[in-house]
């Protein structure tokens, strides 16, 4: 039986199969027609889950309490609008400056130089061993002990001057981001073949000058899904600067709830807002993977647009896409 | 005549482990140079040490007159700071078993990196260069390829080219074509050959028995991290004295 299964079909070889038939040319076997294995689980499980999630849409629905229309109102409030907008500026530039630092970071962590390794080590084991919420408050409450801040003949102002709400946020999550972006990018710069960096070496290249043309590009493959999952995580780590008093997007929305008695309801206008930044987010991560594969694989698989756009074109349109 | 490379006394060890115990040899200038002997011999660590990829524990190393990685002052050694080692090895083109080419860079892009950063060629130059070097290197169709694309054989010759774009005065090469299908072998040696023809300096550690013989001008056997026979190639590898490289030779012929 199994001798019968591992034979080729009959048209992959069509010479051994013409001696056999002198007059009336190959044969092809009979196409099978099986009758496929049923899933009965999956029947019984989509129509369990159906039925759940219609439970729970009915519960949101018809919930009394809920004021939907506060929802749509709410929705584009200009104060919603701008909170949102404060939000992405913060996440935005505090993952910059966490990157920034982080590669900086990473680097002086696999330096030779013992001291420089030795800095790295320390601010990695206080930024990423204390809580992001209590860095915030620590940065915010920082004109308690030191009132003025003065960098000598550079620079003199009150603290609390210094301090804004917006600086407190930028600090505190950025300085803590880099933290996390040292280890990420520490694990890019170790990804890359050690061939790579002798092979800069023996063309003359410098340290600095093989990190930056030669390493450096090839760790952003290992380096930007995981920055990517950092920058969503940021989007939502950022409600955390309410604390600080920076009026981003929860802050905004509970201010309006709080005020107009729509408390879930400002929240889910929250939630919506969180939404749709992420999912914004994950389409331009997918852009920015596809630009770092370059030259790890032979052909990049088409993106979604491409495909559509092929799809338009009919067969001739393909052949342009690859 | 000056050496381009003259070793005297190379030791080199990894840890407690001495895989060179003192070398010592002369390479011409112009002069196809092979190291054979089985793996673990130090031939490739001795090969290492010429561009200082590797430092040495005793003895003294020289490439063209001046000692690799020191300087010397009186009877004192400095060590030389990472610029002025980077600055010695423009001169030497390395290529290597596993190609080791920038996989993020087009075959041209690889080719016109080293001069561009380096040397600080201006890129119209170094393109046009480099456009002849793959030509040399019978690769000018495959110039906008990515090394994934590209198959072993021709992958090697990209990094002979983009060697070969530091205009090099000594190249060594590490088992260039230890790491290749059987079929595509041949297309390297082709390389090197022509390379040898030009006048080039090369020091070659290698297994291809043919390629040492029709090519090499100096042959040496290599085992345990000493030199055990050495003589020009057609006669240590006919007529070999030593009983440990006739057993070698025995094995690979």
């Amino acid at each position: 039986m199994t001798d019968d299964l591992d034979k080729t079909p009959a048209d992959a070889r069509p010479s051994a199969d013409v001696s056999k038939e002198p007059g009336g040319g190959p044969v092809p076997p009979e196409a099978i027609k099986a009758i496929p294995v049923r899933h009965w689980g999956r029947y019984v499980s989509a129509v369990v889950v159906l039925a759940l999630v219609g439970l729970l849409v009915n519960a949101f629905a018809t919930a009394e309490k809920i004021q939907w229309h506060a929802v749509g109102d709410k929705l584009f409030d200009s104060t919603v609008l701008a909170g949102a907008g404060r939000t992405m500026l913060i996440s935005v530039l505090a993952m910059a400056l966490g990157v920034a630092l982080g590669i900086v970071l990473a680097v002086m962590r696999l330096s030779k130089n013992p001291v420089t390794s030795w800095v790295a080590w320390v601010y990695i084991w206080f930024f990423r061993g204390t809580p992001v919420y209590v860095q915030l408050l620590l940065w915010f409450n920082l004109a308690l002990i030191f009132p003025v801040l003065n960098l000598g003949p550079i620079y003199k102002d009150e603290m609390t001057d210094v301090m804004t709400p917006f600086m407190c946020a930028l600090l505190g999550l950025g300085l803590n981001e880099a933290a996390y972006m040292a280890e990420i990018c520490r694990a890019g710069l170790l990804a890359v073949d050690d061939g790579q960096t002798e092979a800069a070496h023996a063309l003359g290249m410098s340290h600095g000058r093989t990190l930056r043309r030669i390493v450096i590009p090839q760790a952003m493959r290992v380096i930007v899904p995981p920055t990517g999952n950092e920058f969503i995580n940021m989007l939502k780590t950022s409600s955390l600067v309410y604390a600080v008093t920076y009026n981003e997007l929860l802050r905004a929305t509970s201010t309006i709830g709080s005020t107009s008695y729509a408390v879930m309801e400002m929240l889910f206008v929250a939630s919506l807002w969180y939404l749709v930044m992420t999912s914004v987010f994950s389409v331009f991560q997918y852009y920015l993977e596809r630009r770092y594969a370059r030259g790890s694989t032979r052909s990049l698989p088409p993106t979604p647009w491409q495909k559509v756009k092929a799809n338009l074109l009919g067969p001739s349109g393909k052949r342009s896409v690859r | 005549m000056n050496a381009m490379v003259k070793a005297e006394g190379v030791h080199k060890s990894f840890g407690a482990v001495e895989v060179l115990k003192g070398i010592d040899l002369e390479v011409r200038p112009g002069e196809v140079f092979c190291l054979i002997g089985p793996s673990g011999s130090g031939k490739s660590t001795f090969l290492r040490c010429i561009n200082h990829l590797e430092k040495i524990n005793a003895g003294r190393l020289y490439v063209d007159g001046e000692l690799v990685g020191y300087r010397q002052q009186g009877d004192k050694l400095y060590e030389l700071r990472d610029r002025e080692v980077a600055m010695k090895r423009r001169d030497i083109g390395m290529v290597f078993q596993r190609f080791n080419l920038f996989p993020h860079m087009t075959a041209l892009e690889n080719v016109v990196e080293a001069p561009v950063q380096v040397k600080g060629v201006a890129k119209a130059q170094a393109r046009e260069r480099a456009e002849q070097l793959l030509e040399r290197v019978g690769l000018a169709d495959r110039a906008g390829h990515y090394p994934s694309q590209l198959s072993g054989g021709q992958q090697q010759r990209v990094a002979i080219a983009r060697a070969l774009a530091m205009e090099p005065k000594l190249m060594l090469f590490d088992e260039p074509t230890s790491a290749l299908d059987p079929e595509l072998v041949g297309d390297v040696l082709d390389v090197m050959r022509d390379l040898a023809e030009s006048g080039m300096t090369m020091v070659v550690v290698t297994h291809e028995m043919g390629f040492a013989r029709e090519v090499g001008d100096s042959l040496v056997f290599m085992d345990e991290g000493v030199v055990v026979e050495s003589g020009h190639p057609r006669e240590v590898l006919t007529n070999p004295q030593h009983e440990r490289t006739q057993s070698f030779l025995s094995k690979v012929l």
